[in-house]
């Protein structure tokens, strides 16, 4: 589905990331972990299109098509999502029209008829029930004065909204007290399915309890350093990454 | 967004058409250029005015004469030559319209085309519309339904006939000949408008509306609209405008003047859509409108609404002065400029008497090479006890050679009010973009969500009708400028 | 008498006493003096009818038959006996002008080598390729009918010259003593040079020593050079029978920071135009200002931040406090142009009134011409928040006591802005004392003048 092959990025000149090699086939959960620091909302931000950063380096080709060739919107229509670190506020656009606007343009590109009015509430519902969001959320404005684990909440019902084909979720537990967080984590194993795939970014193991990766990446000053299976995730809990550091110092 | 696209954008916008500009050919009865004395009295004799209006024209003109025209606004306006424009155009009809046939086919198309259908079976049943062509009224719909009510809504000329007494009483009450350059030059020249009366205790059952169009060549338009609101009644009046696309720049210096009395209550809503030139900065209406209420009142009440999209240049400040105890008066604006539109718009809050309340929520876009002002004056009078002010401005700039200022002044003579002004710019963030873009929305339609967005405290100001057209309005005048 | 009148009175002057003028003054000066004087006939003394000077009338202000004294005067006496700054630690090198001319018999001065401080006059013969290079330079006299005036007239002021990478520990104090037997116009004119990577702090106070009437009229030209680091605090605390012109101009180059407290405390009637040009990138800018404004006192805070170039910031921030029949008007300009791009400027104006009759005018005005910016400003009236009222007494703090608490926390928001830490607490107690009603005026002159 996604292939990653050397993929350099820098900001303002500076090098973030610094050849990062990566597959992911289809029905596939890869966690991302790593220092504060160490690149991983660069590499979500790159994969989704973010124009700060330059891709000096590399390739990633996208279900057989170049990723790097497309606009953001491209890329989302083509079944991108990027679940934002930090989601933006957009004051004055609600919800419901905002995704209205999204859902169309995502049916539009695969030559579908918009959805009429009903249709969409309908949908609405329904995605809502199975994140469990709460219905005011949606009639406010995008974001706007939304509490850090809502912010998280509505990123996770978008993406139930837009059924992508890859989700990129950058620390979307960061913030979020327990039952938030279970609460997220059902709404992306719903959506989970053997053709679609998921990167959770995470600092803790704890959401990988509830979203069991099937490889576990270690991002480290812009490389992936280590790769192996869920256990990494348990490992670097204990341990911290400071043991990773001294196994690349040898 | 990479500079390319910014620009790429920009010129598209630059493209984009003005598409109320066609003209229509209509016989117009107009008289020759200029302004003298004898001008005014062949206006006012045209009229068949009685002798106090043309005493009242005749004192505005010769206080003009003194006058010089304003400078301190932030536009850039070449000389006007004021011998070079018609001061009165009036589309050729029967005296008297006695039934919808009798309005004239092609000026029946006209306004079909703009939307406007004369029609009352076709109207919006909610709507009664007063058609203001050029100078003159062409038509006022469901008058007869109204009067039932003892409302009063039909043309100015025909309040000065039929209703001399009241225009007599009012007019030049808010708004003095003397107030400024071209309010004096409105009050010698103006030849029609719209006359709103409303009785003591009655809630007027439908909104009012006035449709100005101008469209004969070299003229200038010149209306003035009077409201009166006795106490307790109330009253929705809107006011749309558009005119032909012309090379040459054309005036419109208008005159609005409302009063609210006792416990009444006036919404006063404005789409303002005149031909803004074209992207070259060519041509465009020259748009001087002083408008005032005066909340005369206890807990009278006056909001001003208005979606400001047109026009080359826009110098208005719709006004409030509240001098009954407890009255309030709110103003919501949104102003596009883009291309070389300018704008100086903004309003006044006088607080005269106790306990008034003033808000003010104005948002300014510009895009292009526009430039966008707003000027506003909050004043509390010295014995006026528990005055409350907020303003809010706000500026959007889209775009990297457009300009956006503010000018608020806050004069404030008494210890106890409570005055607060806040001011922002700031330029569509690129981050919001971005964050539009990856959930498959393209640049173009996320800044019109955002503009909407940011606009949207004041359209939802106004009434349903004009909410969805001052919308779209909207969404052309900026279609994709960005940066 | 008319403001026809007073403009031709001046125009007189210049050409009635232009040997004396012209004497003991430099050709440079000279020669922007004769231009002045030009520019000063057209614009004239700013009135009512100037959207800049629309809050304040300065006609009557200068309707008056002040002496000019266009020769130093002999000072008699010592001004050093009769005058010294009692502020307690308030460690500084002392300079003394007298009625805007420079004080011959200064002490000596704790400054590094290279440290220039001395008279306008010398510095204009002895360091003419300096004085040259910044003279003139940065005021506005074919804008500003009081820059033009102070420029025809100025002989003399303080000079202050800090050599590249010098750091000038102890803040500079320059007090301008006004001490006259008759009414008395005085003319002061003053140029700071800040060089690359150099740092000082420069206070400049005002005591009137005597019962005349004074119009003082002062105008600053401040370069501050890359890098460079300068604070200057403003303290105005004169009689009700002064009038205070003050303007500053003060020019930034990149990366440097400049830190304004402009604190008026006392006079009849004054005016502060402060302008700020920022002329290279990543600047920053901090402009305070507080006004204490009581009995028929009136001051007028004119500000204009002009932003010419990217990525500066620029904070402003003025408060003010009127009782009895005080007036007080704020302009605050912002100006970012064209090709300032990221510049980021903030702005407010915050005031409080106390009685029936005080007056405040604020007009906060926003011009921005680039788009990639982030500005705001506010300014608000009204009085103390009641809420905060109340939470204090309902801790049984007494409703007078719990006012002054609010109404000192109100200004000490601007007070504790100041980076001299003597002068912060001076000021601190002077305003609580002021506000308590304690005193006022400030007592710290060695001479009261019984005002
Ligand atoms: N907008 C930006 N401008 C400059 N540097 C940035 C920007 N965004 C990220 N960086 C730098 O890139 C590096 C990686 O950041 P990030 O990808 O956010 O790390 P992580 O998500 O792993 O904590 C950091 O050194 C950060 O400072
Ligand atoms: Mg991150």
């Amino acid at each position: 589905m996604l292939s990653i092959k050397n993929l350099h990025a820098s900001i303002n000149g500076k090098e973030i990331l610094k050849g990062i090699n990566l597959e992911i086939k289809p029905g596939e959960v890869h966690a991302i972990m790593g220092p504060n620091g160490a690149g991983k909302s660069t590499l979500a931000s790159v994969l989704a299109g973010r124009e700060l950063f330059e891709v000096t380096e590399g390739e990633v080709v996208f279900e057989q098509k170049d990723l790097l060739d497309l606009s953001p919107e491209a890329r989302a229509k083509e079944g991108i999502f990027l679940g934002f670190q930090y989601p933006i506020e957009i004051p004055g656009v609600s919800t419901v029209n905002f995704m209205k606007t999204a859902v169309n343009e995502h049916r539009k590109y695969k030559g579908l008829e918009p959805l009429k009015a009903a249709d969409f509430l309908k949908l609405m519902r329904d995605k809502k029930n199975l994140v469990e969001i709460d219905s005011k959320l949606t009639n406010r404005s995008v974001n706007e004065g939304f509490s850090g684990g809502e912010k998280k909440k509505n990123e996770i019902f978008q993406m139930a909204m837009l059924e992508p084909k890859l989700a990129v979720l950058d620390e979307t537990d960061s913030g979020l007290d327990i039952d938030a967080l279970r609460v997220v984590a059902n709404g992306v194993n719903k959506l989970k399915n053997a053709e679609n795939s998921t990167v959770v970014i995470t600092h803790y193991q704890r959401l990988l309890d509830y979203i069991v990766p099937d490889v576990v990446h270690v991002l480290f000053d812009g490389r992936i350093v280590k790769t192996a299976g869920k256990e990494l995730a348990l490992e670097l809990e204990e341990k911290g990454y400071d043991w990773i550091k001294e196994e690349l110092v040898k | 967004m990479a500079k390319e696209e910014q620009d790429k954008i920009l010129n598209e916008v630059t493209q984009s058409d003005y598409k109320y500009g066609f003209s229509s050919d209509i016989d117009t009865d107009s008289i020759a250029k200029g302004l003298s004395e004898d001008v005014i009295r062949l206006i006012s004799s045209k009229k068949n005015e009685p002798e106090f209006m043309l005493e009242f024209r005749l004192k505005a003109y010769r206080h003009w004469l003194t006058m010089k025209m304003p400078e301190w606004a932030h536009l850039d306006i070449p000389p006007i030559d004021y011998q070079d424009i018609i001061y009165y155009a009036a589309p050729v009809q029967k005296a008297k319209l006695e039934s919808m046939d009798d309005v004239d086919p092609e000026i029946r198309a006209t306004f079909d085309k703009l939307g406007i259908p004369l029609d009352e079976q076709k109207l919006l049943s909610n709507v009664a519309v007063d058609v203001v062509m050029d100078s003159s009224s062409v038509k006022t719909t469901f008058k007869e339904a109204l009067a039932e009510k003892g409302i009063i809504f039909c043309s100015f000329s025909d309040a000065v006939q039929d209703h001399p007494d009241l225009i007599q009483e009012y007019m030049g009450t808010v708004v003095p000949y003397r107030d400024n350059f071209f309010a004096a030059l409105n009050s010698a020249v103006f030849s029609d408008g719209s006359f709103v009366y409303i009785p003591k205790g009655v809630r007027c059952p439908m909104e009012l509306s006035t449709y100005f169009r101008i469209n004969a060549e070299n003229t200038g338009q010149f209306e003035r609209t009077l409201i009166i609101c006795e106490d307790e009644s109330y009253v929705s009046y809107l006011e749309g405008c558009t005119a032909p696309m012309r090379d040459e720049n054309q005036l419109h210096a208008a005159i609005v003047e409302i009063i609210v009395k006792d416990n009444a209550e006036v919404k006063y809503s404005t789409v303002q859509n005149w031909y803004p030139g074209n992207k070259d900065g060519l041509g465009g209406i020259y748009n001087f409108v002083t408008k005032r209420g005066i909340c005369e009142g206890v807990n009278a009440k006056l909001m001003w609404a208005q979606v400001e999209t047109g026009s080359a240049v826009t110098w208005k400040y719709p006004s409030t002065i509240l001098k009954g105890d407890g009255s309030s008066s709110e103003f919501y604006s949104v102003a596009v400029t883009n291309n070389h539109q300018q704008a100086d718009t903004g309003t006044k809050m006088i607080h005269i008497g106790n306990n008034t309340k003033s808000t003010i929520i104005s948002k300014g876009i510009s895009a292009g090479k526009s430039n966008n002002s707003y000027r506003g004056l909050v004043k509390v009078v010295k014995n006026c006890e528990g005055a409350r002010n907020f303003s809010q401005c706000d500026s959007l700039l889209l775009g990297d050679k457009c300009g956006a200022h503010t000018y608020p002044y806050l004069e404030v003579h008494n210890k106890s009010a409570k005055v607060e002004h806040e001011a922002t710019t700031s330029k569509i963030g690129e981050d919001q973009i971005f964050y539009c873009n990856q959930r498959g929305i393209s640049t173009e339609d996320a800044i019109g969500l955002i503009v909407n967005g940011y606009a949207k405290e004041v359209i939802n100001k106004m009434p349903m009708e004009f909410a969805v057209e001052a919308q779209k309005l909207l969404a052309i005048s900026l279609e994709g400028s960005v940066g | 008498m008319s403001i026809d009148t007073i403009n031709n009175d001046f125009a007189d002057l210049f050409e009635q006493g232009k040997s004396l003028l012209e004497d003991n003054s430099s050709k440079f000066m000279n020669t922007k003096r004769e231009e002045a004087v030009e520019y000063f006939k057209k614009l004239g003394v700013p009135t009512l009818a100037n959207e800049n000077y629309k809050y304040t009338n300065l006609v009557p202000a200068f309707d008056h038959p002040y002496t000019v004294d266009l020769q130093y005067r002999t000072v008699i006496g010592d001004l050093n006996e009769l005058f010294y700054c009692d502020v307690p630690e308030l460690d500084t090198n002392l300079v003394l002008l007298s009625n805007g001319w420079y004080y011959n018999q200064n002490r000596e001065l704790d400054i590094p080598k290279g440290v220039i401080v001395c008279s306008l006059q010398e510095a204009a013969e002895k360091h003419s390729e300096i004085f040259e290079k910044h003279y003139g330079k940065y005021a506005k006299p074919n804008e500003e009918g009081l820059v033009a005036l102070n420029t025809a007239l100025a002989k003399d002021g303080v000079f202050i010259y800090v050599p590249k990478n010098i750091v000038v520990e102890k803040p500079i104090q320059v007090i301008n003593l006004l001490r006259s037997d008759r009414d008395l116009m005085a003319t002061q004119r003053n140029l700071v040079v800040i060089e690359e990577n150099a740092q000082a702090k420069l206070i400049f106070c005002d005591h009137t020593l005597t019962h005349n009437k004074y119009l003082s009229n002062t105008v600053s030209e401040i370069n501050v050079a890359k890098n460079a680091v300068f604070d200057l605090y403003t303290l105005q605390n004169q009689h009700l029978n002064a009038t205070v012109l003050n303007s500053v101009f003060i020019r930034q180059e990149a990366n440097s920071n400049v830190l304004t407290n402009t604190l008026s405390l006392y006079g009849g009637m004054i005016r502060n135009n402060h302008y700020t040009l920022f002329d290279g990138e990543h600047c920053e800018n901090h402009t305070y200002g507080m006004y204490l404004m009581d009995r028929q006192q009136h001051v007028d805070n004119f500000t204009f931040a002009d932003h010419a170039k990217p990525n500066c910031v620029s904070n402003e921030h003025f408060k003010g406090v009127m009782d009895d029949d005080a007036t007080a008007a704020f302009t605050g300009k912002i100006h970012v142009r064209r090709d300032a791009q990221k510049t980021e400027a903030y702005q407010s104006n915050n005031n409080l009134l106390l009685s029936e009759n005080a007056v405040i005018n604020t007009k906060p005005q926003l011009i921005i011409d680039a788009d990639d910016v982030k500005c705001s400003h506010g300014a608000t009236v009204g009085q103390m928040d009641d809420d905060a009222l109340f939470y204090l007494r309902a801790r049984g703090i007494h409703e007078e006591e719990a006012r002054m608490m609010l109404m000192f926390a109100f200004a000490h928001e601007i007070i504790e802005k100041i980076r001299v830490d003597a002068l912060k607490d001076r000021i601190d107690e002077l305003v609580e004392k002021r506000l308590r009603g304690e005193i006022s005026k400030c007592n710290t002159c060695a001479i009261a003048c019984n005002q």
